[in-house]
């Protein structure tokens, strides 16, 4: 990853009332990082960003952006910047002066004011849009203009709350491209709130999988998904097979277990500890379990009986009962080998990579 | 809802009845105004201006219809000041004793006014202030107050409160951002605010009645007028001339206020 921490979050505890919003959290957000809060909504992830921009104080521990202490640093101090959920474009002013609202306290002379207005209007491909007033504007325009805002001042981390969560699948996913080739193209700090996992897995360069106010882990997106800290954790990033193994043996970076149905199975640790092996639960993605087809063989290879099947379009997901198991499992298939003809009730045959099982303290 | 043909009958003579008690004695108002008798009882005799041309060499009347202006204007204006830092504490802050304090901004609207009046009077006679048109602005906020209160809380919070967080965000100052953001975007309740409380401020009686000492307003000049038979069709006059200014200000200030409020709104 990079080398200087922009952003480190020591220990911070943020309580109301008699409810412990954040618990302990400790964190480092390098330069020129894409780096996503993911969790459930109530999990905390907006008070920390929040906490971050100087909307709210930690009740203890520190913040420290570029190694100052933001302690008592009221939002207008920071070198942050914030899209906010609700994208809060002032609807008594057009494009051009919502975007130029922060520089005005700038003075920098109306020819610099114009140029960098211009500038952030062209790179959120807006240009031409100026003098739109902003209660006229899109849900996908008042996203841009509220990323143009804030990005027009420069800032050395922009903060961005749910940005995308109000527009439809497909802006989403156009606008999720955007952000990130923005990200690469100024190469500042983002931080992103968001509970839509796919987002965090697609845009970010390290996910803080977040649950009840604590981390449950930090890492890139492929470890998030391979190799989930937690049972929470995997349950949250997609679909995941959890079975109870016996003879559990961790050994430095890897472990052994028998695992009913399946025979002896291995995976890798990746630095996780677990405690206490006998109490662990082992888990298989639905897309590392294959099918084997007519006329093929594998090894490993198990049998089972297919109980449901669903349709998705480009996949089926199949859930089978396997011989020695007491678990159903379920299998996801891409569709162009026709796993979406095979009937409930019919035999098949599965293999899988035997060291693509994790494991997970319970 | 949907009613039975009969039921629809007994429902519109029920509304034009119930118009007609409400507003006729208003509009008798106007029409004796012109009519060229001293008092006012049908049938009508003939069209004058005369109690117009009255009104207008009577100074006393346009001395306290000047005190009226000065007390409405400075209630209102101050009403809504004290409004928008009473609303914005409420709506976006949570404090110890909001529940109290928001209680007792809108008491008066319950409290019987002759019993605030007789409190305020007591009250200022022994502090040593002297009663004047200052004495009743006074009076005038407290009565106002609840009503300012009511219109800009649910301005603030008709609007977003991560507008004024952007602002900051954006580097604005708390001050700068009530400027730049905040007042802007309640305009059309400030509006509507100094509206309702310089109207209420214009016909109050009671509290001007008890405080205003030497310098009547217009509604304590128009009682005192009333002593006198023959001076009524001049009140009759005042009073027209009355309701057609409060329906121009309305009018305008309402239009104003929807051209506000369309400036705003947020369309998708």
């Amino acid at each position: 990853m990079t080398a200087l921490p922009m952003i480190e979050i020591k220990n911070v505890d943020k309580v109301f009332g008699n409810f412990r919003a954040l618990d302990t959290l400790n964190a480092s957000i390098g330069e020129g990082e894409f780096f996503s809060l993911l969790g459930p909504s109530g999990c905390g992830k907006t008070t920390l960003l929040r906490m971050i921009g100087g909307f709210d104080e930690p009740t203890s521990g520190t913040i420290l952006i570029g190694g100052k202490s933001m302690a008592g640093i009221p939002p207008n101090l920071r070198p942050t910047n914030m899209v906010f959920q609700s994208y809060a474009i002032f609807p008594h002013l057009n494009v051009f002066e919502n975007i130029a609202y922060g520089l005005k306290r700038l003075r920098l002379g109306r020819e610099e004011e114009e140029s960098r207005v211009s500038q952030a209007l062209a790179q959120v491909e807006l240009t031409g849009l100026g003098p739109r007033m902003g209660n006229q504007l899109s849900g996908g325009q008042r996203q841009r203009v509220a990323l143009a805002r804030a990005l027009v001042m420069r800032p050395k981390v922009l903060l961005l709350d749910e940005p995308l969560s109000a527009l439809d699948k497909n802006l989403r996913e156009q606008m999720q491209v955007e952000l990130r080739h923005l990200q690469r193209q100024i190469g500042i700090t983002f931080v992103l709130v968001t509970h839509d996992q796919y987002e965090a897995l697609s845009m970010s360069d390290r996910i803080a999988v977040m649950f009840s106010g604590q981390i449950a882990q930090i890492a890139e997106p492929k470890e998030i998904y391979q190799n989930p800290a937690t049972r929470q954790v995997a349950d949250f990033l997609g679909g995941m097979n959890f079975l109870t193994a016996s003879d559990v043996a961790v050994n430095g970076k890897g472990f052994k277990a028998a695992l009913p149905g399946f025979g002896a199975i291995s995976g890798h640790l990746s630095g996780k500890a677990i405690s206490d092996p006998a109490q662990a639960i082992i888990g298989i993605r639905p897309e590392r379990l294959r099918i084997v087809w007519e006329g093929e063989t594998a090894d490993p290879m198990i049998s089972g009986k297919v109980v449901d099947r669903n349709y998705f379009g480009e996949v089926t997901s199949l859930v089978v009962a396997i011989e020695g198991q007491a678990e159903h499992v379920s299998i996801v298939e891409t569709n162009d080998f026709g796993a979406d003809d095979i009937p409930v009730g019919s035999d098949i045959r599965i293999t899988y990579d035997p060291d693509a099982f994790v494991i997970m303290q319970g | 809802m949907k009613f039975l043909p009969s039921s629809r009958r007994v429902l519109s003579a029920y509304v034009i009845i119930y118009v007609a008690i409400l507003y006729f004695p208003v509009l008798l108002l106007p029409v004796f105004s012109f009519n060229d008798s001293a008092t006012p009882k049908l049938p009508l005799v003939g069209f004058t201006f005369k109690w117009y041309e009255g009104l207008a060499g009577n100074e006393a009347m346009h001395g306290a219809a000047w005190n009226s202006l000065v007390v409405g204007i400075i209630a209102a204006f101050l009403s809504t000041i004290l409004g928008i830092c009473a609303a914005r504490a409420m709506t976006r802050h949570r404090f110890r004793g909001k529940g109290a304090a928001s209680g007792l901004i809108m008491a008066p609207l319950i409290l019987p006014e002759i019993i605030i009046a007789i409190s305020l009077l007591v009250v200022m006679l022994s502090m040593g202030l002297q009663l004047s048109l200052f004495t009743v602005i006074l009076g005038h906020l407290l009565i106002c107050l609840p009503y300012s209160v009511t219109v800009l809380v649910s301005g603030f919070e008709g609007f977003d409160p991560s507008m004024e967080e952007a602002s900051l965000d954006l580097g604005e100052s708390a001050f700068g951002t009530l400027r730049r953001v905040t007042l802007p975007m309640l305009a059309p309740s400030i509006i509507s605010s100094i509206l309702v409380t310089f109207t209420i401020s214009l016909d109050e009686f009671i509290l001007a009645f008890f405080l205003s000492g030497s310098e009547p307003t217009l509604p304590v000049y128009i009682w005192g007028q009333l002593r006198f038979a023959a001076k009524l069709p001049n009140v009759l006059a005042l009073g027209s001339i009355l309701i057609a200014a409060s329906l121009v200000l309305l009018t305008a200030a309402e239009l104003l206020r929807r051209r506000a409020e369309r400036k705003m709104a947020i369309r998708p």
